[in-house]
């Protein structure tokens, strides 16, 4: 049984994978604009090229093919790993962004690690405290928190902690403290959207019969709450978190640009600029990448918290059959 | 299959579908239904701050000279960096201009555009939905799998990817967050549609013989339309965060235009002498957003309440 949830799993990662490719072709080469003529160009603003040189692009990039020849020529060199080469460097796609993923993982990493431990923080405060008016302060942050733009409050942090207070640097990549400032930011909306399904889970959760029958057997509250309500009220907190890393993983790439870091986001940045079109798909494919592999690891984790997951789907479909 | 007939039989004799007209007045006293209505309000004033914000923030829109009469593209050198006061409210820029005005002729900018995304992906997306749902089978599986894929992807790489393609400006940064958005609508527009489909009323009106697009216009869209607008209600905070977002990167429009994430992108520079400039303009981002999401759950709840 469990093995064939986890090959099902893995299969339908695969075919993420290849639809995100595909559409990010799609987009980027089938849409108005023309590829070539801007890759020559190496920007929006530039004077007009020579036609020689753009037909010898076309021919280089197999941009004088038809569409769906071209677009097989490039699957079958992804296939083996290979994205193409950066327009505006000539260096390979797959080495510029495996450069660059580590700092900007790290900083998702962090930043997703805040985020449980805050957001989780909150909903269990706000649905542990009897009293009426804590408990409507502490939801109300929530929805404050996924209102406000992300890099904005990057700004307002850097103004308080880097320039009127000289605690954390204001850029660039130096160690734990330089990492500080940008984590911190972008836990925000994460944390938040966090906040918001652990504490509506956990106060379903804490109206169950089974609640009640653990009190009644005189477990006190901390306990209740923490072993009984907690790991149930979880899962629905542990699959947002999923489906929320590849908004992480984007929003991280506008705040490596706020705080000037390397990573990603340069590399994204400089890419769109130049409309550096494998680099722009390369960036697009690894995010998709990122994020299915954080979410088959949900899907695995899950029935080691859930033992009904595995058991479930395949039953309903028997029936209905 | 006899079970659908019997139940199409049925049907038939019952007037099952929801009269929209009953519902919108059900009391036959007008005072009585005003006075519930103010009753609502009172009881939620940030309901009601909500409302008045977004109003505010139209009206700047559309009409901008109602707030600021200063020109937001002009600015007098010698009062540069000057802190809020009466005179500027918002303060002013580098060059000497009013940041209140900018903002306030902003709001037209940033708010078109944004109505422009949640439109594209709100037709777009609901009409995919609509033919997945409706149609059902192969077709469905097509749309539905396409769906789930644009999911997958971090929507802020979808608009990339559009922008890289198309280039900057408003309207095209506009495009790039509404085709990120698609996929969302057509999830939820699916979801209304499969629900309305085995409705009674349906099954009603295909049983007397209505043409398949009398049932889709007049029973099935009037019937799952409302999710999807509250969706829209709610995305309209997310996208004008997404709008921002592009535009603080650089993908809006030239510089003279005061777009609101564009306005931050500039006072980033004099982040350390003049905090007005980021400090504010992201104020009224992060308002406007809270004030439509506001509104999105007060409609979420009244639609659930159907």
């Amino acid at each position: 049984m469990m093995r064939r949830y986890i090959a099902k799993r893995i299969a339908q990662a695969v075919g993420v994978l290849w639809a995100a490719y595909t559409l990010s072709f799609f987009i980027l080469v089938l849409l108005p604009g023309d590829p070539v003529t801007a890759m020559a160009g190496q920007g929006m603003d530039s004077a007009p090229v020579d036609p020689a040189r753009l037909e010898a692009l076309r021919a280089e990039y197999g941009f004088d093919q038809p569409a769906p020849l071209q677009y097989l020529e490039y699957l079958g060199r992804a296939l083996t790993g290979d994205l193409g080469d950066s327009v505006a460097t000539g260096r390979p796609v797959t080495q510029l962004i495996t450069e660059a993923l580590p700092q900007t993982l790290l900083l998702t990493a962090s930043a997703l690690t805040l985020a449980l431990l805050f957001g989780g923080a909150l909903a269990m405060a706000a649905t542990y405290s009897e009293r009426r008016w804590v408990r409507q302060f502490l939801l109300s942050l929530p929805p404050l928190g996924v209102s406000v733009p992300t890099f904005w409050i990057g700004l307002m942090l850097v103004q308080f902690f880097s320039f009127r207070n000289a605690w954390f640097p204001a850029f660039g990549n130096d160690g734990v403290k330089g990492l500080v400032l940008p984590a911190v930011t972008l836990a925000v909306p994460t944390g938040a959207q966090i906040a918001l399904v652990l504490a509506k889970s956990l106060s379903t959760t804490l109206d169950e019969p089974y609640i009640a029958t653990a009190k009644a057997k005189g477990a006190g509250r901390v306990h209740v709450h923490l072993r009984h309500a907690l790991r149930n009220a979880a899962l629905p907190a542990l699959t947002v978190a999923g489906l929320l890393v590849g908004a992480l993983m984007a929003n991280a790439v506008v705040i490596e640009t706020v705080f000037s870091r390397n990573g990603l986001g340069r590399v994204t940045q400089a890419a769109v600029a130049a409309q550096d079109i494998p680099v722009v798909q390369g960036v697009v494919v690894y995010g998709a990448l990122v994020f299915v592999v954080v979410n088959l690891l949900v899907d695995l984790v899950y029935p080691l918290l859930d033992p009904r997951i595995v058991l479930a789907p395949t039953r309903p479909q028997a029936v209905a059959a | 299959m006899s079970g659908q007939l019997l139940e199409t039989g049925t049907a038939l004799g019952l007037p099952t579908t929801p009269d929209p007209a009953q519902s919108g007045s059900r009391g036959p006293d007008p005072a009585r239904a005003t006075r519930r209505t103010l009753a609502f309000f009172a009881r939620r004033p940030g309901l009601v701050l909500s409302i008045l914000i977004v109003l505010v923030v139209v009206v700047a829109a559309f009409a901008p000279g109602v707030f600021s009469s200063a020109d937001p593209t002009r600015g007098v050198p010698e009062e540069n960096f000057q802190a809020p006061s009466t005179a500027h409210w918002f303060g002013t820029d580098s060059l000497g201009r009013d940041l209140f005005a900018r903002v306030v002729h902003g709001a037209q900018l940033s708010l078109r555009a944004t109505l422009l995304a949640v439109s594209f992906a709100f037709v777009i997306g609901g009409i995919l939905g609509l033919v997945a749902g409706f149609v059902g089978r192969w077709v469905d599986d097509v749309i539905m799998r396409f769906v789930d894929v644009v999911l997958s992807i971090p929507t802020l790489f979808l608009s990339l990817a559009v922008v890289t393609a198309l280039g900057y400006g408003t309207t095209k940064v506009a495009i790039a967050v509404g085709v990120a958005n698609i996929a969302g609508f057509a999830r939820v527009m699916r979801a209304e549609v499969l629900r309305v489909r085995t409705a009674l009323y349906v099954e009603a009106a295909r049983g007397v013989g209505a043409r398949w697009y009398t049932v889709l216009g007049r029973h099935v869209l009037p019937n799952s339309i409302s999710p999807v607008l509250v969706l829209a209600t709610l995305e309209f905070g997310t996208s004008i965060l997404a709008v921002s977002s592009l535009s603080f990167l650089g993908y809006g429009a030239p510089p003279p235009a005061p777009e609101w994430g564009t306005l931050i992108s500039d006072g980033r520079n004099y982040l350390a002498n003049a905090w007005w400039l980021t400090a504010l303009p992201g104020l009224a981002i992060a308002a406007t957003v809270l004030a439509t999401n506001r509104i999105a759950r007060a409609l979420e709840s009244e639609v659930r309440q159907w």
